[in-house]
């Protein structure tokens, strides 16, 4: 299969003063695939939110090449191709909020692209339907809680048809229930078929993904499915990360029963361990 | 000890933009008291008037009627010292990148005692001893730009700022968001030292309820501009009719003991900490076992 995008060898610094300048990313290169669901993790300051910034090319490679459909990203006659590609969404709600009206926020991108009135009116209804945001449409977006905001900064990004969303920390603002609104939305998009791509500080949300990527100093340190990502708690500590509270409950209650399993990384196979437990020690004496 | 109101906030209101049509009532009456050295948590949804409730403890809003007393000073009356009042009380915002303008971070967080007067020296001291309180290394990072940090080092380099001017109740506005966890848990260390030992009262707005189980005294929730709720965390996360009523999220823990609760497993939903959730997990994994032999 066609990687979606490919970094090769991509290396980028910031200047920091006249002389000096800081090394952000070092010779990273991986792909991502149609409809994969992938977290990307890191310390603060580990180059992981400027490696997202070069998945659609909002910042391009100091060396080394990254490819969207196989077009460059340093070729700026195709930034437009590429920017439909991939969309992003941002951590804070109201800086990518720029109408006054939801569906006039969500339209502002495909005015700008041309799209007649006709498709228009199609795919803001489809994009709103999709984060559930179909009753707000007339609302303004000021009065709208976090999570209510996000999912229409995302149906903006929706309504562009992109093949892949990136979500820079889009949950970090939100509260509980604003997070579980917009994690559902991103389940159901790569149920869709949308390659996702989350940059997140909560181990929870990363267990959601298929597949982690573990940023550390600017290089790709580990790359896996969580299972195989989550059982390397020390390391994951060493790089001032951690596993989910479900992973870290799961390995007390094997410590004192065995025959718990220690490789649960989500809430509902927590539960679904309990019974297991419950019901095959219950077995045992009958 | 004798407990000391530091912060007395009744019946208070805000209305923004009176007498326009844009007209938006955010406090509607609203009361609090937050004891000398204690920590408290505000918690509610967006619009809830969190933010407009602590922008009155220093003195940026005034009140439009109601009481707001401040370690003896009541906000309501016409002639404050406001230098004062906001050298006593650190607001730390909830962007960041707002908050800081100078070009180097040693020279941004030096800028609040600075301008107080201090010696020189006095200011170098409080600057190291604000970024070592917020784990930035003060050699290592005074004379990096500001504007090449990540996210969570601004957060970090803004928490300096006003630690640096050594104030007596600390008030922020999700302290954690976009921080990784160890900073995280580094940061909610740091403020339950200056909290438990150096005596400092600390107010913090969150959405974290993990942070809010692990740092609160005593929690507020706030909904419609109003506080419907307080109370210990304890008391809080136990009530589960209004954590649906109020929409209140629980810590990831309780959520997991709230879903064996109702598939008829006798946890207690109470244990916050991750050990204590696991030892309710083994407790009724064993029990089970006991009453079968039994």
């Amino acid at each position: 299969m066609e990687p979606i995008i490919a970094l090769e060898n991509v290396s980028f610094s910031y200047k920091i003063n006249e002389t000096s300048s800081v090394s952000v990313l070092k010779d990273v290169s991986f792909s991502i695939f149609p409809g994969e669901y992938v977290a990307i993790i890191g310390h603060n300051g580990s180059g992981k939110s400027t490696l997202s910034k070069h998945l659609n090319g909002l910042l391009t490679p100091g060396s080394g090449d990254v490819w969207v459909h196989g077009h460059n990203t340093k070729d700026d006659t195709r930034k437009l191709d590429i920017r439909k590609a991939v969309g992003m969404v941002f951590q804070h709600p109201d800086n990518q909020i720029v109408a006054t009206i939801v569906e006039e926020d969500v339209a502002f991108g495909l005015e700008n692209i041309g799209v007649s009135r006709e498709e228009m009116k199609q795919r803001i209804d489809e994009a709103l339907e999709v984060v559930k945001m179909s009753e707000f449409r007339k609302r303004p977006p000021h009065h709208l809680s976090g999570g209510q905001k996000q999912r229409v900064a995302i149906a903006g990004v929706l309504a562009m048809q992109p093949d892949c969303i990136v979500f820079d920390e889009s949950t970090s603002m939100l509260d509980t229930f604003g997070r579980n609104e917009v994690l559902q939305v991103m389940r159901k998009m790569n149920g869709m078929g949308m390659t996702i791509i989350t940059v997140t500080h909560r181990m929870s949300e990363a267990a959601e993904a298929d597949r982690i990527i573990v940023v550390e100093d600017g290089k790709i340190v580990m790359d896996g499915n969580p299972q195989e990502i989550f059982k390397h708690k020390e390391i994951l500590m060493e790089l001032q990360l951690d596993v989910p509270a479900v992973s870290q409950m799961a390995e007390m209650v094997h410590n004192q029963i065995p025959i718990f399993s220690n490789e649960l990384i989500q809430e509902e196979e927590l539960i679904n361990e309990v019974k297991r437990v419950s019901n095959a020690r219950s077995g045992e004496v009958v | 000890m004798p407990e000391k109101p530091i912060i007395e906030i009744e019946n208070l209101f805000h209305t923004y933009m009176k007498r326009t049509p844009m007209e938006h009532k955010a406090l509607m009456g609203t009361s609090m008291v937050v004891n000398e050295g204690e920590c408290i948590a505000i918690i509610g949804h967006t619009g809830s008037g969190k933010s407009t409730l602590i922008q009155h403890f220093n003195g940026l809003i005034r009140p439009d009627s109601g009481k707001v007393i401040i370690d003896g000073v009541d906000l309501s009356k016409k002639r404050i010292d406001i230098k004062a009042l906001r050298r006593k009380v650190g607001l730390v915002f909830q962007n960041p990148e707002d908050q800081i303008f100078e070009k180097l971070i040693g020279d941004d967080i030096a800028y609040g005692p600075f301008k107080l007067g201090l010696p020189l020296k006095e200011v170098r001291e409080r600057v190291k001893w604000a970024m070592d309180m917020v784990g930035l290394n003060f050699e290592e990072m005074k004379d990096r730009q500001t504007f090449a940090l990540s996210g969570g080092q601004k957060r970090k380099v803004a928490l300096a700022g006003i630690l640096a001017l050594k104030p007596k109740i600390l008030v922020l506005d999700e302290p954690t968001a976009g921080l990784d966890p160890r900073s995280r848990n580094e940061l909610l260390d740091k403020i339950k030292f200056l909290n438990k030992m150096e005596n400092l009262t600390v107010i913090f707005v969150s959405h974290n309820m993990e942070e809010v189980a692990y740092l609160a005294d005593r929690v507020y929730v706030m909904a419609n501009g109003t506080d419907v709720l307080s109370g210990t965390p304890e008391d809080i996360f136990t009530d589960k009719d209004k954590l649906q009523r109020y929409q209140i999220g629980t810590p990831e823990t309780v959520q997991v003991l709230y879903r064996l609760n109702d598939l008829g497993y006798n946890v207690n939903t109470s244990a916050f900490a991750v050990s204590e959730a696991a030892n309710e997990i083994i407790k009724v994994l064993n029990d089970g076992e006991g009453e079968n032999h039994g």
